[in-house]
């Protein structure tokens, strides 16, 4: 605080341009641009009010409810405490989103045979928050040859719909406007008809990638399909885990390493247990039934190793399958032989899923992104132990 | 800023009265973000009213273009003037072209009168529904507050409009947008705040009735609801209670109307399984 102060008193433009940094190093978009509302902002409201500073910055550097408590906490933390001259606004996101749960023992996330978990009491897995960052660069040579693979193949496209939009075209109904228009440029005379139709654009396709200690042998593989998948633009990818994670802006980088990084430090819960019900709510609350799962294609890409309650999930997937166009369930553990959707969350998932597909190699995700292109899945929709066992 | 907008019955918190201030000191364009019946679109009234300009609206949609948010050309209108000029004799086709390509013949679209009527109040509403096309037209316009018509020439505003944004986040609006504005999260209201709304906005309806329903509603936003009533719902509930002549409200009428405010039934069958009594006698 104090070396805070004598800097205050030497230039309050360095407090708080050194304020906006910190909170570009806590991860905030703060460009520029936005570091110079904020002193203008400030200047023309009373700098030495620290309700107005707050305020000013709150307005100018924050881009998004998501930003909100980091900035709470920056703030805090930079022009110190006095939690009177501050009044606290209340925290923008719903109180249930986040619970911190750390009691319970690390899962070793053991790759290999995630069917052996099958046995183990859920209760300690179902508890546990692994705040690890994975370090995803670090792939083995043959998982990079894969992915390169992976990436060269991949461009995953939603099905058309028609949208609102008409665009000119050389048959179709008439378009009036440029009918006339044309008329006009050739002094009143009738010489063509103009014609229009209606536009198409891909459906948007939402990922929802279990990032649970069980699936740890695929996350990798998986986000970097993710990752392909996002460049078109139409596609939103979240994470879940122990916690629900919106990835799509740190899918945004084109280098595929590079984006991966950033996922990594994005996503808070790799590697833990899963609560795919719970936050199959979160994410239908938060995003899905404001519109990101309206009328696209939704894909969960996950094991179906749920710890919570079936019953919360299967609630969660028929309110999903009401919102989506429709709703595919990528099962990595469906390839191998004997494979039955015996884990209860699979089991309760299932009677709402349009198409239920294999998701643990090249081959099954090349066959995954033809069935979101509106391909029939390969086989039928497998019911209940109808599959396999 | 804060009283001038508490005399329309718009009431504000103080953080919201400071982007309104520094909107218009700063010509910002103010963005507003957060769930559904918490004022953002009133606030755009509320600050017309302040401003006494005129509040122009622009509904977004999905496909919405410059034809229908910029300007268009009366076709009809221009063509009958063809037909007139011609009958009539003009042969200067500059004198025609003139008289084709008129002010008279141009059908101003909300953007366009906002610029020519400024000062003024621009609403631009839900931008969430437009495309991502449409929202690069906006921040080209929003940066200048001039638009360039090949026919006619640039129409620039005088004094730039006051805009206010407002998006429900059914999509991540673009962040080059939202770096030129000022953003503003909009939550619900603490029980003092609803209460002094609803007083506000409804001041025929017993002190008691208006108590006990917003004391009802703050309940049900902390019940885990799939749509969580806005502020907007509780004047609503509170309408169609003093509606029916109801001074005061017991657990039973509560039931009755809670169609008023709840609008999936998910959320109504849990709301039935809370105890109204008990949350009505806390309030005493």
């Amino acid at each position: 605080m104090t070396a805070v102060a004598s800097e205050a008193a030497a230039d309050p433009a360095a407090l708080l341009v050194g304020f906006a940094r910190r909170l570009r190093a806590a991860g905030a978009e703060v460009s520029g641009e936005r570091v110079r509302a904020f002193l203008r902002a400030t200047e023309a409201l009373r700098p030495w009010a620290r309700t107005d500073v707050y305020w000013a910055g709150r307005l100018t550097l924050c881009g998004g409810p998501d930003d909100l408590p980091r900035y709470e906490r920056e703030f805090a933390a930079w022009f110190g405490g006095g939690e009177q001259a501050v009044p606290r606004p209340p925290a923008p996101a719903p109180p249930r989103l986040r619970p911190v749960l750390r009691n319970a023992a690390v899962p070793t996330g053991r790759p290999g045979a995630p069917e052996e978990r099958a046995p183990r009491l859920p209760a300690p897995a179902a508890s546990t928050d692994v705040l690890r960052h994975r370090d995803v660069a670090e792939l083995s040579a043959a998982e990079r040859e894969q992915v390169r693979r992976l990436l060269a193949a991949f461009a995953l496209r939603g099905p058309v719909r028609r949208t609102a939009r008409r665009r000119p075209a050389r048959r179709g109904e008439n378009d009036p406007r440029r009918t006339v228009r044309a008329l006009l440029r050739n002094g009143g005379e009738p010489v063509r008809l103009r014609h229009r139709v209606r536009a198409e654009r891909p459906r948007r396709v939402v990922l929802l990638v279990d990032v649970s200690g069980s699936m740890a042998p695929y996350a990798d593989a998986l986000l970097r399909f993710a990752h392909a998948a996002a460049r078109g633009g139409h596609t939103e990818v979240f994470t879940v885990g122990t916690r629900l994670t919106r990835v799509t802006r740190a899918m945004a980088h084109r280098d595929p390493d590079a984006a991966m990084a950033a996922v990594a430090r994005a996503v808070p819960d790799w590697r833990g247990g899963t609560r795919l019900g719970e936050l199959l709510k979160e994410f239908l609350d938060r995003w899905g039934r404001r519109g990101t799962a309206r009328g696209a294609v939704v894909v969960l890409l996950s094991d179906g190793w749920e710890r919570g309650d079936p019953e919360l999930l299967a609630e969660g997937m028929r309110r999903l399958h009401r919102l989506a166009h429709r709703l595919i369930w990528a099962n990595p553990l469906k390839g191998r032989p004997g494979y039955a959707p015996r884990a209860a969350g699979m089991a309760a998932a299932l009677p709402s899923v349009d198409a239920f597909v294999e998701g643990h190699s090249l081959a099954a995700l090349e066959r995954l992104a033809a069935v979101v292109r509106g391909g029939r899945p390969p086989e039928g929709i497998p019911r209940e132990g109808a599959d396999g066992a | 800023m804060r009283a001038a907008l508490e005399e329309t019955g718009y009431l504000v918190d103080e953080g919201l009265a400071i982007a309104c201030f520094l909107a218009l000191r700063l010509n910002r364009p103010v963005f507003c973000e957060g769930d559904a019946g918490t004022g953002k679109t009133a606030l755009a009234s509320a600050l017309a009213e302040v401003l006494e300009a005129p509040l122009i609206r622009l509904q977004c949609h999905e496909g919405i273009d410059a034809s229908q948010a910029l300007y268009d050309w009366d076709f009809p209108r221009q063509l009958l003037r063809l037909r007139a000029s011609e009958a009539a004799g003009v042969t200067d086709p500059e004198k025609l072209e003139g008289a084709l390509y008129d002010r008279r013949h141009l059908l101003a679209r909300p953007l366009l009168r906002a610029l020519e009527s400024a000062p003024c109040v621009l609403l631009v509403d839900e931008i969430d529904r437009a495309d991502d096309e449409f929202e690069a037209f906006l921040l080209e316009l929003l940066s200048d507050f001039a638009v360039t018509i090949p026919e006619l020439g640039t129409v620039r505003a005088e004094t730039p409009p006051l805009v206010v944004l407002t998006s429900n986040r059914t999509r991540e609006v673009h962040d080059a947008l939202k770096r030129r504005c000022l953003y503003h999260w909009f939550d619900h209201p603490d029980l003092a705040r609803e209460l002094a709304i609803v007083r506000r906005r409804l001041p025929e309806v017993t002190a008691r009735l208006a108590e006990q329903v917003t004391a009802l509603v703050q309940e049900l936003r902390r019940q885990d609801l799939v749509k969580p009533p806005g502020v907007a719902e509780t004047i609503d509930w509170v309408r169609a209670l003093h509606a029916l002549g109801a001074s005061e409200v017991d657990a039973s009428l509560a039931t009755a109307t809670l169609g008023s405010v709840l609008k999936y039934r998910e959320d109504a069958d849990r709301a039935r399984g809370l105890d109204f009594a008990a949350v009505l006698a806390g309030r005493g």
